[in-house]
């Protein structure tokens, strides 16, 4: 129950991740620092006395329209360089070079973070959320974490759904299957993976909000969210949003339960089933694209 | 007016100039058909058309309004829309979807979802199967529907043949010919030439990047071209074929013998 709970975590962390990945094959490296970058900005925003509920509803537009920007300013570049200007065509020449940049956007914020914040672990005051339970028969399970779960399935499921039935989702699954030709139906293409982009990152803050309130974190907290979220993704299937949601529950559970056996290889056990996921099933459980 | 006015178009791949100094004009309603050789420059001059890959030099008017260096997904909204070669129908997208991306530009104009169905009912019965399990005909189709709901000004085809069988390429240009004659105006690059001229009302030869030969195609007929300029009784049969009578129709164009190196040299009077 713990486990997937927690899975609930994983899968919202992974969401914007996974999009990224299905719509333009970027894995951004950022992603764990933008997480801990969104957690902090709400942190200083509940600090200035702002309700919790309204910081969230500022960092998420925010993360969007950074997001955005990132997308315009960083990757679109990034990939024209590598051959893969998303307005003329034929991808695959090289994933190198945004993944390069997405590197030195999560070294540099990392290190910026540790300037202005310190090294000190902080938390989000949720005002007792975070400590309160719901006791079902036996057990005591706690409000957050089936919060964060239930923000998560709906999180995918508003993305999955928006990707399926609005023009614009049609559009992005489009771009992602041949840039080229959509742009012949009159997409941009640079401008649809910025609106994937903006999506990603908005799901991402609403996750950092929710880290930032369930754990202690600090500027280099974005490696292990980065790890975890990129497990999530993996063992889901790369590129699939139902699949990421089942990942995370998987990587939950299998920390949970490695952590019953003995509570210093939680962690380990998580990455074990990480691997034996590569190793048995390399396209994931779920190993659909976005698309479908 | 003429819909499209191109003057002098030049095309580069790096050092390479695929389409070297061509002028052309498509009226309203008329249909131009470009024809060569394979590296004759047509599907580049389609490209240039297109905006998926700029000129050198050289202007495009569409309606007299100069589009040479608007980006390929601003020029389908002005209302150049591209059947591109290959067809690139989106895979994971179902039929409908791929033709609902047509609709992205929403122009205003006579095709819609249900015209572009009672053009191609067998595109209709597939429309919620996904764009990558389609037959290469039924893809051909697909593409051609998504650029007729950008409800062009001009439609351009590229190469709607290739790698399709005879009689699926018969009943393509079967619906291209009501398109056209519909009143679409039209710019279609083929090597078959047969097909070509069904439904051209001019045509264009392209040699090395240049153009070799312009004509009516009322005047063309396939065999005359190449009975009484090249001296050819046959062209040469299809690779493929299995039935003697198919041996000789709709081969190789007689533009290709005309524009191929080697042959006699091909000039537009050698041609008329």
């Amino acid at each position: 129950m713990q486990g997937v709970l927690l899975g609930g975590q994983y899968a919202l962390l992974a969401c914007g991740l996974s999009l990224i990945f299905g719509v333009m094959r970027i894995v951004n490296l950022a992603h764990g620092v933008l997480a801990v970058l969104a957690a902090y900005l709400t942190l200083v925003l509940v600090q200035q006395g702002l309700p919790l509920w309204l910081a969230t509803v500022v960092v998420v537009p925010l993360f969007a329209a950074l997001g955005y920007a990132v997308q315009r300013g960083l990757f679109n570049p990034a990939l024209a360089q590598v051959g893969r200007d998303p307005a003329d065509g034929p991808r695959g020449a090289g994933e190198l070079a945004p993944l390069l940049v997405s590197f030195g956007v999560a070294v540099a914020l990392t290190n910026l973070l540790q300037e202005v914040f310190s090294a000190d672990t902080r938390t989000i005051p949720t005002g007792g959320l975070a400590s309160a339970g719901l006791p079902v028969g036996s057990l005591s399970v706690g409000v957050l974490p089936l919060l964060t779960l239930a923000v998560a399935a709906s999180v995918i499921a508003t993305v999955q759904l928006l990707l399926a039935r609005t023009s614009t989702g049609r559009a992005m699954r489009a771009v992602a299957d041949d840039a080229g030709a959509a742009a012949m139906t009159g997409v941009d293409p640079r401008h649809m993976y910025a609106v994937a982009t903006a999506l990603a990152f908005a799901t991402l803050g609403l996750a950092g909000v929710f880290v930032g309130m369930s754990t202690q974190f600090s500027p280099g907290y974005g490696e292990l969210v980065l790890l975890f979220a990129f497990e999530a993704v993996i063992i889901g299937g790369l590129g699939s949003l139902w699949g990421t949601l089942a990942g995370g529950m998987v990587l939950g559970l299998a920390q949970t339960i490695g952590a019953q056996t003995d509570p210093q290889s939680g962690v380990l056990a998580g990455h074990l089933v990480f691997l034996a996921v590569l190793v048995v099933r390399p396209g994931g459980l779920m190993p659909r694209s976005v698309q479908e | 007016m003429n819909v499209l006015d191109v003057t002098g178009l030049e095309v580069r791949y790096g050092d390479l100039t695929a389409v070297d100094g061509v002028s052309l004009s498509v009226a309203e309603g008329e249909t131009l058909a470009v024809l060569g050789a394979n590296g004759a420059g047509k599907s580049t001059l389609l490209a240039a058309l297109a905006g998926t890959h700029l000129p050198t030099s050289g202007s495009v008017l569409l309606d007299g309004e100069p589009v040479t260096r608007v980006p390929a997904h601003r020029r389908v909204r002005r209302g150049i829309a591209l059947v591109p070669e290959g067809r690139r129908v989106f895979g994971s997208l179902t039929v409908e979807e791929n033709l609902l991306m047509g609709r992205w530009p929403k122009r205003p104009g006579p095709w819609d979802l249900r015209a572009v169905y009672e053009m191609f009912p067998l595109v209709a019965e597939m429309r919620d199967r996904r764009g990558g399990v389609l037959s290469g005909g039924q893809q051909q189709a697909v593409a051609i529907g998504r650029a007729l709901l950008a409800n062009p000004r001009v439609l351009l085809l590229d190469e709607v043949s290739l790698g399709l069988a005879p009689t699926v390429v018969a009943q393509l240009y079967d619906a291209v010919r009501r398109i056209t004659a519909s009143g679409t105006t039209a710019l279609v690059v083929e090597q078959d030439l047969d097909q070509a001229l069904r439904v051209a009302d001019r045509v264009q030869c392209l040699l090395g990047g240049r153009t070799v030969l312009e004509a009516p195609a009322a005047g063309l007929d396939r065999d005359t071209v190449a009975d009484a300029y090249f001296g050819i009784t046959h062209p040469p049969p299809k690779w493929n074929a299995t039935r003697p009578e198919e041996r000789w129709t709709g081969s190789t164009p007689a533009c290709r013998e005309c524009c191929s190196a080697g042959s006699t040299p091909c000039w537009p009077a050698a041609c008329r």
